[in-house]
């Protein structure tokens, strides 16, 4: 099973900054997600002011670009884990040494989650990253 | 709101993250398997024990080793109930823990790595058999209950059972030492160990019948498995092979059943249904292989002509030139009659039909494969290619009447029949190809 895992740092107080120390910690906690091997990907979001929303009412697309005074949370960075049950996610979360942060956990669907006729259309592998310049062969395809 | 089986729950998903690390820990201290499984077993129930009312403790993986160890102080003084040589095993212990006092529990993290290392080694002993290995090590470095190992591999749970028991009086016997071993000794078991990973993965893969989840439970926990091995020996390029082996091909796992459970080839599997999360993964393990001064090894040769598949967006893409390249170089390392065959198919596809059949005729010499019904089969493919129609399909009834499965026959007495397009596959999908 696959989990999402993304994290919401709580805006307690606007000039509030990790330590060191709990950027170590944070380093040891995926080191042992990695080593443990359950960990598939993570990453970490700059802030929200960097990026933009698309606003879709409707069919409609509307770019909106910061500040999101708005919203009342944006998500900082996620990461992929894989594990045997809902329960042995819940004990990967709940070690995050997280400060002042809200974890979501959310199962990921799996395509065979999916009804047939979604199934049948649904390309999840665009080949992204897979086509890299620099390995033998690839320029072959 | 948590109930007694959310609690239950809640204790079995530490168990699953701590167990192998516990066990591993306890192994080496006590020098003896059984002992180690015991003594976390019986952490394992103090837990299930006291978390529900207390909460789950901090640190749970000290809180289990600090259990485990007290523990076997309590064995260690009323040593009545062990056989002798447990009791000196767990004497010992106690005057370990007298002398060292709690700080063994606090290690440090690459000792856990030591000694999670260590146990690999240990359950792939070659005293044991592989059966031995591949069970003792879903046992404890997996963590599996003998009933989902029994499940996964349709056998009887007493065997499982008396497999384990088995394999862990072997290792007594031997005096198996649970240290990883050093220098020479690791390059020459190394492959053991990345062999049982790559079993469990197989049993998990090619299996096309039994419950399904089983099926992918045993993907994943070899995944797991070869993830944590790469971590712990990363200066071995197989290690790293391995794994991106098992990526690539676990990315295909949606895609390589049709509807009613039969096999689809690499060839006609919609490329779309692959994952390329795993893709990416897998590729990424296969490049730290290569950045190794050693060359690829089997594994990861295996894991580069995977890439080649992987890389293709259509079948009609794959680099055939370098798949037969890195097929020369696996049969080179690691001849086999199969690998030679596979290797005929690459050729021919990249050099033309004429030159592949020229390589066919030569690997079909081997007695190994005198009634394997893919070298008629692949024969067939090459005959058709060349226009050799006739001829093709004296070679397809051939492998028809050699094949065991009913539906690989039927397909193959349709292309016998000139039903199926030169490439086997129905003439529709031919020609919009």
């Amino acid at each position: 099973m696959r989990f999402m895992m993304f994290m919401y740092p709580l805006p307690v107080d606007e000039d509030w900054k990790p330590s060191a120390e709990d950027m170590a910690a944070m380093t040891r906690y995926n080191l042992e997600m990695r080593d443990a091997g359950v960990l598939l990907a993570l990453d970490g979001m700059r802030p929200p002011e960097d990026g933009a929303s698309i606003l879709f009412e409707g069919r409609e697309a509307r770019v909106i670009d910061g500040p999101f005074a708005e919203a009342k949370e944006v998500v900082g960075g996620y990461w992929i884990i894989q594990v045997r049950s809902t329960e042995e996610a819940l004990e990967w979360a709940k070690r995050c040494p997280g400060v002042n942060c809200r974890i979501e956990l959310r199962p990921m669907v799996e395509p065979e989650d999916l009804p047939k006729q979604i199934q049948e259309v649904y390309d999840y592998n665009l080949h992204i990253g897979v086509d890299d310049p620099s390995a033998p062969g690839a320029d072959a395809g | 709101m948590a109930g007694p089986t959310d609690a239950r729950a809640a204790v079995e998903a530490v168990w699953r993250i701590e167990s192998a690390r516990l066990v591993a820990g306890l192994a080496r201290l006590v020098r003896d398997l059984g002992v180690a499984e015991d003594l976390a077993q019986d952490a394992l129930v103090a837990a299930l024990e006291a978390w529900p009312r207390t909460g789950i403790p901090d640190n749970p993986g000290a809180w289990l080793m600090a259990t485990a160890k007290n523990r076997a102080i309590d064995l260690a003084r009323r040593a009545t109930t062990y056989e002798r040589k447990r009791d000196a095993i767990a004497h010992e212990l106690g005057l370990m823990m007298a002398m060292g006092g709690a700080s063994v529990v606090a290690q440090a993290e690459d000792e856990v790595g030591d000694d999670l290392l260590a146990l690999m080694f240990t359950c792939c002993h070659p005293a044991l058999s592989v059966d031995a290995r591949v069970t003792l090590t879903l046992r404890l470095l997996g963590g599996l209950t003998t009933t989902e190992i029994a499940r996964a591999f349709f056998i009887a749970e007493p065997t499982v059972a008396r497999r384990l028991s088995r394999a862990k009086r072997t290792l007594r016997e031997v005096r198996a030492d649970f240290e990883v071993p050093a220098g020479a000794e690791l390059q020459a078991r190394l492959p053991d160990v990345l062999e049982v990973v790559y079993l469990i993965f197989n049993e998990g893969y090619t299996a096309s019948s039994g419950e399904r989840w089983v099926r992918t439970e045993l993907c994943e926990e070899a995944l797991r498995l070869g993830r944590i091995l790469a971590v712990l020996a990363p200066r071995e390029p197989e290690a790293h092979g391995l794994i991106a082996l098992l990526e690539i091909q676990a990315s295909r796992l949606a895609a390589r059943l049709g509807p009613d459970g039969e096999p689809i080839l690499l060839l006609d599997q919609d490329r779309s249904r692959w994952d390329p999360l795993l893709i990416v993964r897998g590729v990424a393990a296969l490049r730290r292989a290569e950045k190794l001064p050693a060359p690829l090894g089997p594994y990861g040769l295996q894991a580069a002509i995977a890439a080649c598949h992987a890389r293709a967006p259509r079948a009609a893409d794959t680099d055939w030139v370098r798949v037969a390249a890195l097929y020369e170089a696996l049969a080179a390392l690691a001849p086999s009659p199969i690998v030679e065959l596979n290797r005929a198919v690459a050729v021919g596809m990249a050099f033309g039909p004429e030159v592949g059949l020229a390589l066919l005729e030569r690997v079909a010499e081997d007695p190994a494969l005198r009634d394997y019904h893919l070298v008629p089969s692949v024969r067939g493919d090459l005959f058709m290619k060349l226009g050799r129609t006739s001829e093709a399909a004296a070679e397809f009834r051939h492998a028809a009447s050699l094949t065991n499965n009913e539906s690989e026959r039927r397909l193959l007495l349709a292309r016998a029949a000139g039903k199926l397009g030169d490439d086997g596959r129905p003439q529709s999908r031919h020609s919009a190809g």
